[in-house]
Formats: C-alpha cells, sequence, structure tokens
C-alpha cells in the first residue's frame, strides 16, 4: 500500500485554517441566513464590505458584525467598488480602523462595472502601498500568471486569481492559466470569483489550488445553506483528489476486469 | 457649524466633540471607524477630538459583500 500524501494546513498571515473554502456575506436575504450559510460551508473566514451607515434610519438595528463574530471567525474586509489605488487604500485603512488594527484585508481594484474585472495596474500600486503600510494582503487579480507572480514579490499573502466574472458563476475558464499560477507560486493561491456550483469549486482544487472564495454562488442558490454544504463538500473533495493524484487520461478504453481466467 | 457627515450637512453646537455627535447619531454602541476630513481618528480619541466648521466627517460600517 502506498503512503498517504500528508496535506499541509492553510497558513494566512500566521493563521492555520483547517477549512479552505472563503465565504462572502453578500447577497443574503438575511443576517441569519447568512450566518446559517456560514456555518453549514465550515470556513472560518468570511468577507465583509465597507460603507457609510445610513444616518438616522434602521436605528438600533444589529450590525453585521453583531451576528458574525469577529472572535470567531476570521474577518477579511475587502475594497470592492473601488476603482483606483488611493480609494482602494483608504478603505483598507477604515476597515483597520474598524476592526483594532487587524492587519488582513481583501484587495480588490476594479476596472469596468460591467465586467468587473480587475485594473491590475491599480491593483500593483495598491498592493504595494499597503504591504509597507504593514497590511497582509490578499489580493483579487485576473488570471495572468506573471501579474500574479509580481503580487508576490511585492509582499501580498496570498494571491487570488479569478475564475471568470464576479457573480458569473461561469466556472474555472482557464484551468491552463491557474495551473501556471500555481507552478510558479510560494504563496497560497486561491480561486475567487467565478464558481457557480459544487463542481466548479472542486475543479479549482483538482487543480491545486490552496483554497476557493465564494459569495453568489451560495447567495443566489435555491436553497443558499444547502449550497453552502455542497461548497464545502466539494473543496474537500477537490482537495482529497488532488492529494490522491488523478490517473492519466488515455484517449482509448482499458479494461478494468482481467482477461485471464474468461472461460468462453 | 456645519459639517457635512457621509455627504449630508448638519448644524451641530459649536464645540462639540465626535463623541458628542456619535452619541447624537446613536451610533457609540455599535462598531464604527470615523474619518474626518481623510484622516481616521481612532476610536480611543474620539471623546476629545473636537468637530470643526466645515469638516467632512465619513463614520463607516461593516456590511455584507463578496
Amino acid at each position: 500500500m502506498t503512503t498517504q500524501k500528508q496535506d499541509t494546513p492553510l497558513v494566512l498571515a500566521g493563521k492555520t485554517y483547517q477549512s479552505r473554502l472563503i465565504v462572502g456575506s453578500g447577497k443574503y436575504t438575511d443576517f441569519d441566513q447568512n450566518l446559517q450559510a456560514l456555518e453549514a460551508s465550515g470556513a472560518e473566514m468570511i468577507t465583509v464590505a465597507i460603507r457609510r451607515v445610513n444616518l438616522g434610519q434602521n436605528k438600533g438595528e444589529p450590525n453585521l458584525l453583531d451576528v458574525i463574530s469577529p472572535e470567531k471567525y476570521t474577518i477579511l474586509p475587502n475594497t470592492a467598488g473601488c476603482y483606483n489605488a488611493a480609494d482602494a487604500v483608504r478603505t483598507c485603512r477604515m476597515a483597520r480602523e474598524l476592526l483594532d488594527g487587524h492587519s488582513l484585508v481583501k484587495l480588490e481594484v476594479l476596472g469596468d462595472q460591467k465586467t468587473l474585472y480587475p485594473n491590475v495596474t491599480e491593483t500593483l500600486v495598491a498592493a504595494q502601498e499597503l504591504v509597507a503600510d504593514g497590511f497582509d494582503v490578499m489580493v483579487y487579480t485576473s488570471d495572468d500568471p506573471l501579474i500574479a507572480k509580481r503580487l508576490e514579490e511585492i509582499g501580498c499573502i496570498a494571491v487570488m486569481p479569478l475564475g471568470a466574472p464576479i457573480g458569473s458563476g461561469l466556472g474555472i475558464r482557464n484551468p491552463y492559466n491557474i495551473r501556471m499560477i500555481l507552478e510558479n507560486a510560494q504563496v497560497p493561491i486561491i480561486v475567487d470569483a467565478g464558481v457557480g456550483t459544487a463542481s466548479d469549486a472542486t475543479v479549482a482544487m483538482e487543480l491545486g489550488c490552496d483554497g476557493v472564495l465564494m459569495n453568489t454562488a451560495i447567495a443566489e442558490a435555491g436553497d443558499p445553506i444547502r449550497m453552502a454544504n455542497a461548497m464545502r463538500l466539494a473543496v474537500e473533495s477537490g482537495r482529497e483528489a488532488w492529494l490522491a493524484g488523478r490517473m492519466p487520461r488515455k484517449l482509448y478504453a482499458s479494461a478494468s476486469s482481467p482477461i485471464d481466467g474468461t472461460f468462453f | 457649524m456645519k459639517v457635512t457627515i457621509n455627504g449630508d450637512e448638519r448644524e451641530l453646537p459649536d464645540g462639540s466633540t465626535l463623541v458628542a455627535l456619535l452619541e447624537l447619531l446613536d451610533m457609540t454602541r455599535g462598531r464604527v471607524a470615523v474619518e474626518i476630513n481623510q484622516e481616521i481618528i481612532p476610536r480611543s480619541q474620539h471623546k476629545q477630538h473636537l468637530l470643526h466648521d466645515g469638516d467632512k466627517i465619513e463614520i463607516v460600517h461593516a456590511i455584507g459583500g463578496g
């Protein structure tokens, strides 16, 4: 019997995670559904957005961070909605103040409202500034292997290429690019965006990714809590399959039952 | 004095502190971060920080996002 390949845990900014699934907190019906989906997903890290407080409205309403406890879950503030480096850096600094000095952030600088494709040049500028300011930057980017490497060299602690546009649910459209990114990476590579259903998450993990980040695939599923559970299983399955090592692809058949001993 | 809070103009008594404003807005219990004229005012300084006429105040919190 061959010895089992030992998995190495996912470590981000010095913290070890049992789950390789990171979930978002957008697009849910309410906080309760969000929390239930989070629990079903097994994720230990959840993204949040930073926005203006609504003045005079919903006074005394519970805050997201009252429902999803920063003591229990790692909160990953994002810079969603930022279209330039300056806004992204400013948002991260507000997030750090909001979360009492917490330095882990998800940097995303968008380039265009229709595609929500990353603005890579502004992302590079923001990443440099944030790393210099002591942030632990997990960066959303395109699936360009050279840019992924550059972001790693800048000092980002994880590089998160898209599988497909944000919220599109189109799956991993260019697995070969993800493979190239993985081959060169010294930091965790986490597919962020594009996952539509469980098999997409499995594909990402079978490629050897260190994790998957998703929001819409769970929040906009018919039953988000059930889909969260499916995603937990999918990420675990994909990781196991990657550790196991898949059989080689062959053009022609190869019988599973022996030819020897046939009696006809 | 006039200040702008999250894009809305408001009249405040002269000499108001940041914490007085947060009390007025019923925001002292929740988790918020405050920036005045693009400079973050750490929570530890909310009590003593004096507001000035023309201040542009941003008060943010965490909401759902991906």
